[in-house]
């Protein structure tokens, strides 16, 4: 029996999708939920959140949806895999590093093996990990419906608040595409929770550029769970870009970037904590980057 | 009356059919509908790994598992590791160390330490500890599970654990 303050949702319709044409077919009507890995999903389901359709479309069975490859100096990570297939990716293991150790720091390996890149962005969780570093690396989400071209989304502006994005109800992730950094490209990704494995992040960080004599250009800073989506610092990012790391130009990034997220106290954790963590990840990373 | 879908999967190396739920979990189908009640249901959304089983190969949370999917898919649970050539290595090895308070947890320990082994017969105690961080003891007897791990990868070797 269900809790009393649980409500199952009305599943009127099941699809087991096994190909992207029938996926989309399921979706044109608004009325269906994509099913991938459901670490989430499953989760929230009997929450009552309104947010699944009477249609379930179950993605898992289409092949195409998978794998990741690389092209032109492109890599194209597929929305249905695994956070445990990018853990043990040769190929991203070699070219973007960033991407494994951000997996390793992703939930417990029985949720990796299930959760997907797609279902981590579709979710829109302020606190999504592996959102952080997709961003940081400019990437493009390709998003597809049926009978409409696909479409391409900066990942940048693909949400819109928490559990929002500009995803039609008829539409559906097909794949994360970004460029293969260059080879001066230092990435770190950093975050805190009460615990080792399984934390939701209280704040997350990822900051990325091309580093070289202590100078971070081109440089991208990205946090989780300190706003309504995750945060881009664009003006922190302008004031770190080509400039000496010194004293006076980490305190003033670490100001700026406090003016730039905008945490909330919660259950978790309070505004104080959130922003106080926030800076010592940057204050951190930028005494690392000085160095190097 | 909710949706039921047909489907047809093999459970612990035996082929198998049944009618599920569309928003049931694996877990609520392995106890009613086949009275496996070795995966247990404590914290429901992932956070505990007392639920976990094997499906084709990977470990997961049976508790987050949708029922439907397991459609066509190779499902093993902590019942399907005792043959008739007698109790798995992992089992024997948690028998050995004692390495079971109040036994709760236990199922999931042993199904994920399962995993990890079929993974990397030869487990270092810092890789057990990571491969367990999914799953959580209540009684906090950790040290006995990790010895078991240990305890189970002499076992396979064919050392007398």
């Amino acid at each position: 029996m269900l809790p009393q303050n649980r409500f199952p949702p009305v599943i009127t319709e099941y699809v087991n999708a096994t190909s992207l044409e029938m996926a989309l077919e399921a979706l044109a009507d608004g009325n269906g939920t994509p099913l991938a890995g459901g670490s989430d999903l499953w989760a929230q389901k009997d929450n009552g959140d309104g947010r699944i359709g009477s249609r379930l479309v179950n993605l898992n069975r289409i092949d195409e949806l998978r794998g990741i490859s690389v092209n032109n100096g492109f890599v194209r990570i597929g929305a249905l895999t695994s956070i445990s297939e990018i853990l043990e990716n040769q190929e991203l293991a070699g070219s973007v590093a960033l991407l494994p150790k951000v997996a390793d720091r992703f939930a417990s390996d029985q949720i990796r093996n299930v959760a997907t890149v797609g279902g981590n962005i579709a979710n829109a969780s302020p606190a999504a990990d592996f959102v952080l570093p997709l961003v940081a690396l400019d990437s493009e989400v390709e998003i597809c419906s049926n009978g409409r071209d696909p479409r391409k989304q900066a990942l940048s502006e693909f949400f819109t608040g928490p559990g929002k994005t500009i995803l039609g109800a008829d539409e559906l992730i097909t794949a994360v595409i970004f460029k293969i950094p260059q080879k001066n490209f230092h990435g770190v990704f950093c975050k805190t929770g009460p615990r080792p494995a399984l934390e939701i992040s209280l704040v997350a960080m990822c900051l990325t550029g091309e580093l070289h004599n202590g100078i971070l250009d081109n440089s991208r800073l990205v946090f989780g769970a300190v706003g309504p989506t995750v945060i881009c610092c664009t003006n922190t990012e302008s004031l770190i870009n080509g400039s000496q790391i010194d004293d006076e130009l980490v305190a003033g990034a670490l100001d700026m970037m406090a003016g730039e997220i905008s945490p909330i106290t919660d259950v978790r954790a309070s505004k104080w904590y959130r922003t106080h963590i926030a800076r010592t990840f940057l204050e951190q990373e930028l005494i690392v980057c000085r160095s190097k | 009356m909710s949706l039921k879908i047909e489907i047809s999967l093999v459970l612990n190396e035996t082929k198998v059919e049944a009618s599920v739920g569309v928003t049931e979990s694996a877990l609520e189908l392995l106890r009613r509908e086949f009275d496996l009640c070795g995966a247990k249901l404590a914290c429901g959304e992932g956070e505990c790994g007392a639920c976990t089983i094997i499906v084709d190969g990977r470990s997961r949370n049976s508790c987050l598992t949708p029922a439907v999917d397991l459609d066509g898919r190779d499902v093993m649970t902590v019942e399907g590791l005792w043959t008739e050539k007698g109790v798995d290595a992992v089992q024997q090895a948690f028998i050995n160390e004692g390495a079971v308070q109040c036994g709760y947890c236990t199922p999931g320990m042993i199904m994920q330490a399962r995993y990890l082994l079929n993974r990397n017969p030869d487990i270092s105690e810092a890789e057990i500890i990571r491969g367990l961080e999914g799953n959580v003891c209540r009684c906090t007897g950790y040290k006995k599970i990790i010895a078991a791990v240990k305890g189970a990868s002499r076992i396979q070797e064919g050392s007398p654990g």
